[in-house]
């Protein structure tokens, strides 16, 4: 218990970068996986055969091998540089690229199914009081549609937390990677050490449950 | 694609000239991006041929690959099992009509799925030691898919025998069955059968989080394409791609299963439950397919 109460500042430390990592791939992920709905449900095969590609390439490969491909693949055989001297910013930034490329996909999906939901007729509505594609799928469509998929979207962002813990495979020192290091350090503290840490991922889950979960009964489409 | 031709009437001439003029441009938009990639790594010699050689080579495959796949499908056959029972178990518990079992079986599965599996990892490799087992990248791997895709599919193994009708319960009872032989041959058989597509789905996931091997340094098909074959032929990025490839064929070939399940099932049932209930109930991932 001591160990946990020392360790305090680098327990919460660590769950810091969890969380950062956690929006800045959220953010992206959300944007870039209404981009790729968008793009899978749009009249050119050419963009509608990109996406499928990108979508089911993506969603089908382990998360590790795609932080491990950002991280070594991209960081060190590439040189991509987010920062010249700051080693740990740039493993940082190449996670997320990793991150938002796979949870994209996976939003792209949720979006898509949320689509499908909408009833036939807005979109007939839409198109005969003139509306082009684009504005039917922003004005129309897509509010109703990422209404009724709050629930799922949060059970992503759910996974997204716990995902963010793969990062430690390139060395980012968020909390998996920080409770192994602090089991080094206390051998005699296990379990303390991994109760605190399994209970940061409660609190840090718990409320973005319940959040997802009140957001999606509120903003419900009633039909 | 069911969505699509709901957003968008019959193309007329102007709108078919239109999107042929898009459809060109954002070919070469595409084409442009696909080659700035290959010149970036053409400036860095990923093309270059004794790079792509080793996987023309039977013993590339042999010696380092496929013992990898092998260690791949052991530790996720072996996880899938005992997930398998461990959801039976404690989906079951779940619905206890004891407190005492209903209580703490809701405990475990909560606790498990609220962590991160590359944690329960890591415990299971210190905290094995600490009670002085000697514990192997395998079974720490093992273990820790086992408790957290098992708690995922208590969940979806607990809303399957909700999904069941009532009626079906309440007509075992009254032929005078228990209440282990109504769960037994009444609701388990039919929850099962109804949530077959997302308890593949979750084996998919589960095969997919097999890769977490790496972290600890099992010899995983992961730790094959980044770590063993670039150590002998300085390949990274080459192999990790043929890797991810494998990787890619064996998921979707799983996942048309989890679809052909659900049509098949949709088809023979007369009251099927509905999986995407389960999928959020318990799935992490949502099954859009």
């Amino acid at each position: 218990m001591e160990a946990v109460v020392d360790e305090l500042p680098v327990i919460l430390g660590a769950f810091w970068l969890t969380v950062k990592l956690t929006v800045v791939s959220g953010v992206i992920s959300l944007v870039w996986g209404i981009v790729l709905a968008a793009m899978r449900v749009s009249p050119l095969p050419v963009l509608r055969g990109a996406g499928t590609v990108y979508v089911n390439a993506l969603r089908n490969t382990p998360l590790t091998l795609i932080i491990v491909f950002c991280g070594l693949g991209l960081g060190t055989v590439m040189n991509v540089q987010f920062s010249r001297d700051d080693l740990s910013l740039n493993s940082f930034w190449l996670s997320i690229i990793g991150l938002s490329a796979y949870t994209s996909a996976f939003v792209c999906e949720v979006v898509r199914s949320g689509i499908n939901t909408v009833p036939l007729g807005q979109a007939e509505a839409a198109r005969a009081i003139g509306l082009t594609f684009l504005q039917t799928l922003r004005l129309v469509i897509l509010p109703q549609a990422v209404r009724t998929v709050i629930a799922p979207l949060g059970s992503l962002l759910n996974a997204l937390v716990k995902n963010t813990t793969v990062a430690a495979a390139i060395g980012v020192m968020e909390a998996a990677l920080r409770m192994k290091n602090l089991f080094d350090a206390h051998g005699d503290a296990i379990i303390p050490i991994f109760l605190g840490f399994a209970a940061g991922f409660v609190v840090l889950t718990l409320p973005m449950n319940l959040l997802a979960g009140r957001l999606a009964r509120r903003l419900a489409v009633v039909r | 694609m069911t969505g699509a031709s709901v957003l968008y009437d019959v193309p007329g001439p102007r709108t078919r000239l239109r999107n042929n003029v898009l459809t060109l441009a954002f070919a070469v938009v595409l084409l442009l991006a696909a080659y700035f990639v290959w010149t970036k790594f053409e400036e860095k010699g990923q093309w270059k041929g004794e790079l792509w050689q080793p996987f023309l080579r039977a013993d590339t495959w042999t010696e380092l690959i496929l013992p990898g796949l092998v260690n791949t499908l052991t530790a996720a056959a072996l996880a899938a099992v005992l997930a398998l029972l461990f959801g039976a178990v404690f989906g079951i518990a779940r619905l206890s009509d004891h407190r005492w079992v209903r209580v703490p079986a809701a405990v475990v599965v909560e606790a498990f799925r609220a962590v991160p599996v590359l944690m329960l990892i890591f415990f299971a490799q210190y905290g094995g030691s600490l009670a002085g087992l000697v514990v192997t990248e395998f079974a720490a791997v093992v273990f820790g898919l086992t408790v957290y895709n098992g708690s995922v599919l208590a969940e979806i193994v607990r809303a399957g025998i909700l999904a069941v009708p009532r009626g079906q319960a309440e007509a075992g009872s009254a032929i005078g069955l228990r209440k282990n032989q109504v769960m037994r041959l009444i609701l388990l058989p039919q929850a099962v059968t109804a949530m077959m597509p997302a308890i593949v789905s979750q084996l998919v996931v589960l095969l997919k989080d097999t890769a977490l091997g790496f972290v600890v340094a099992y010899a995983d098909l992961l730790n094959a394409g980044a770590r063993v074959v670039p150590a002998n032929y300085a390949n990274l990025i080459p192999s990790v791609i043929v890797i991810a490839a494998i990787y890619i064929v064996i998921n979707l070939a799983l996942g048309y299963l989890a679809t052909w399940l659900e049509r098949r099932s949709r088809r023979s049932r007369k009251v099927a439950a509905d999986p995407a209930a389960a999928e959020m109930a318990g799935g992490e991932v949502p099954l859009v397919r």
